[in-house]
């Protein structure tokens, strides 16, 4: 019962192609979340406000309506504006871009508060200290801050991570041939679902802990140079 | 911009928001129901009672709602004859019901750790006085342990709840019309793809706002004691 019949290869691919999305989209939402933290933290009260409207709003919405409203909305949405403005454009997004934009915009919402929580946990004399010493905002963000606020976002950006990573099945609604879409395919064919969206299940879970053993590899190499209190 | 397409499709929206909040709201309550045994197996120190929870959790935590969804749903099939024999096929047939039973066992592991965290929180003077007054067992989980823990637990709850409802929206992959359901068959008739959907996250967002003012409410209510502003007044 527990074969795949050849279909294994074509799993393991899926999950590449996973992991591939989900590592774009990690770094999309790593930088989104440090751009919008920096815009939370910020005197401009501009900023503040569209970084808060930002992460609202995404927070509200779930994954996978924002995932239908980019692949098919926006090519229509980009028509729609461009008709109007007396042109006629043919807008069409790949799956693969459809997804790792979208995921990586939805989880930058989560990355944005693990960041300000980040910089807020850097103690504030190390600033003072930076700005006695000449430094400028610039300098002491690079210098200072940025540096130091790794250790306390590391935990917080691994949950993020988790939930991203199993997050990307969603984009098997549109087309991507990533491992849920693989999975679907063997299923069809072999006739075995339960078999099929187990062993798929299973390669989640091996990613799952193996982002699991990274973490905690990474959490030990941020805090390797913290006298530990005890 | 159709704003007439969305006019004319918010009774189906409405109808949509009835099944989203249904199926929400049954498997919140059924997973709130698994999950207190389970987070009171899980802190046991019996490695026999603690470990099958484990293993359960991590399977659904580590694993995507879609696939567990696909799992119940079409993998349900694969054992047809031996679910007809026992009389459990005409369940499993109803996407409905796999879509409660997928995301209740899913909710039920996650709060079964919520709430793990919770009663590892109480304090331990606490209930060494419930000891001492003579309470041991389900006397002492009943009154001491489980309402200190839930009061502990119900921010990181609330949050779960959240979630539930936005994930809720798979059941539409299964056929379901709940509110992504509605904007998705909706759309792929009329081609108005950005209006629906943006309306259907318009829903999404009224849910899941007001459902997060209702539990602070709540999380007011049964913190009370601990709030000395209200105790002045």
């Amino acid at each position: 019962m527990f074969t795949l019949q050849g279909y294994g290869p074509l799993l393991l691919k899926g999950a590449k192609l996973t992991i591939i999305v989900g590592a774009g989209a990690m770094i999309i939402a790593i930088l989104l979340g440090l751009a919008a933290a920096l815009c939370k933290l910020s005197r401009f009260k501009v900023a503040a406000m569209l970084a808060e409207v930002y992460t609202t709003v995404i927070r509200g919405i779930p994954e996978l309506v924002l995932i239908l409203l980019v692949y098919y909305g926006a090519p229509t949405l980009i028509q729609d504006f461009a008709a109007f403005m007396g042109k006629e454009v043919y807008v069409e997004i790949k799956p693969m871009a459809a997804g790792i934009l979208t995921i990586g915009f939805i989880y930058g919402a989560f990355a944005t508060e693990v960041f300000r929580g980040a910089f807020l946990a850097v103690p504030k004399g190390q600033i003072e200290a930076a700005h006695a010493c000449g430094m400028g905002p610039i300098l002491t963000f690079r210098r200072i801050l940025l540096p130091q606020m790794w250790r306390f976002a590391i935990p917080g950006l691994g949950n993020v991570w988790m939930v991203l990573i199993k997050a990307t099945a969603l984009v098997s609604v549109i087309q991507l041939p990533e491992l849920m879409r693989n999975t679907d395919l063997a299923a069809r064919n072999i006739h075995k679902p339960f078999t099929c969206y187990f062993a798929a299940s299973l390669l989640y879970l091996a990613i799952t802990i193996l982002s699991l053993v990274f973490q905690q590899w990474a959490e030990k190499k941020a805090n390797r140079g913290v006298r530990r209190e005890s | 911009m159709e704003t007439a397409i969305i006019i004319e499709s918010l009774p189906k929206f409405l109808d949509g928001t009835i099944v989203t909040l249904e199926i929400t709201v049954l498997s919140v309550i059924l997973g709130f129901i698994l999950s207190v045994p389970l987070s009171i197996m899980r802190v046991s120190k019996n490695p026999f009672i603690k470990t099958p929870v484990f293993c359960f959790n991590f399977y659904f935590r580590g694993t995507p709602l879609l696939v567990q969804i696909f799992l119940i749903y079409y993998g349900s099939g694969q054992f047809q004859s031996f679910l007809t024999d026992v009389g459990l096929w005409h369940f499993f047939r109803e996407a409905y019901f796999c879509a409660v039973l997928s995301l209740t066992l899913n909710t039920a592991a996650y709060t079964s750790e919520i709430f793990r965290g919770g009663i590892e929180g109480v304090p331990v003077g606490e209930i060494e006085a419930a000891r001492a007054c003579g309470m041991s067992g389900p006397l002492l989980y009943r009154r001491i342990i489980m309402p200190a823990a839930l009061r502990i637990a119900w921010p990181a709850y609330t949050n779960e709840v959240v979630f539930l409802l936005q994930a809720s929206s798979l059941v539409s992959i299964i056929t379901l019309m709940d509110i992504t359901g509605v904007a998705r068959v909706v759309s792929a008739r009329s081609f108005a793809f950005y209006e629906l959907f943006l309306t259907a996250a318009g829903i999404y967002l009224v849910l899941v706002y007001g459902l997060i003012f209702v539990f602070k409410r709540v999380e007011k209510r049964i913190t009370a004691h601990l709030n000395p502003n209200l105790l002045i007044s």
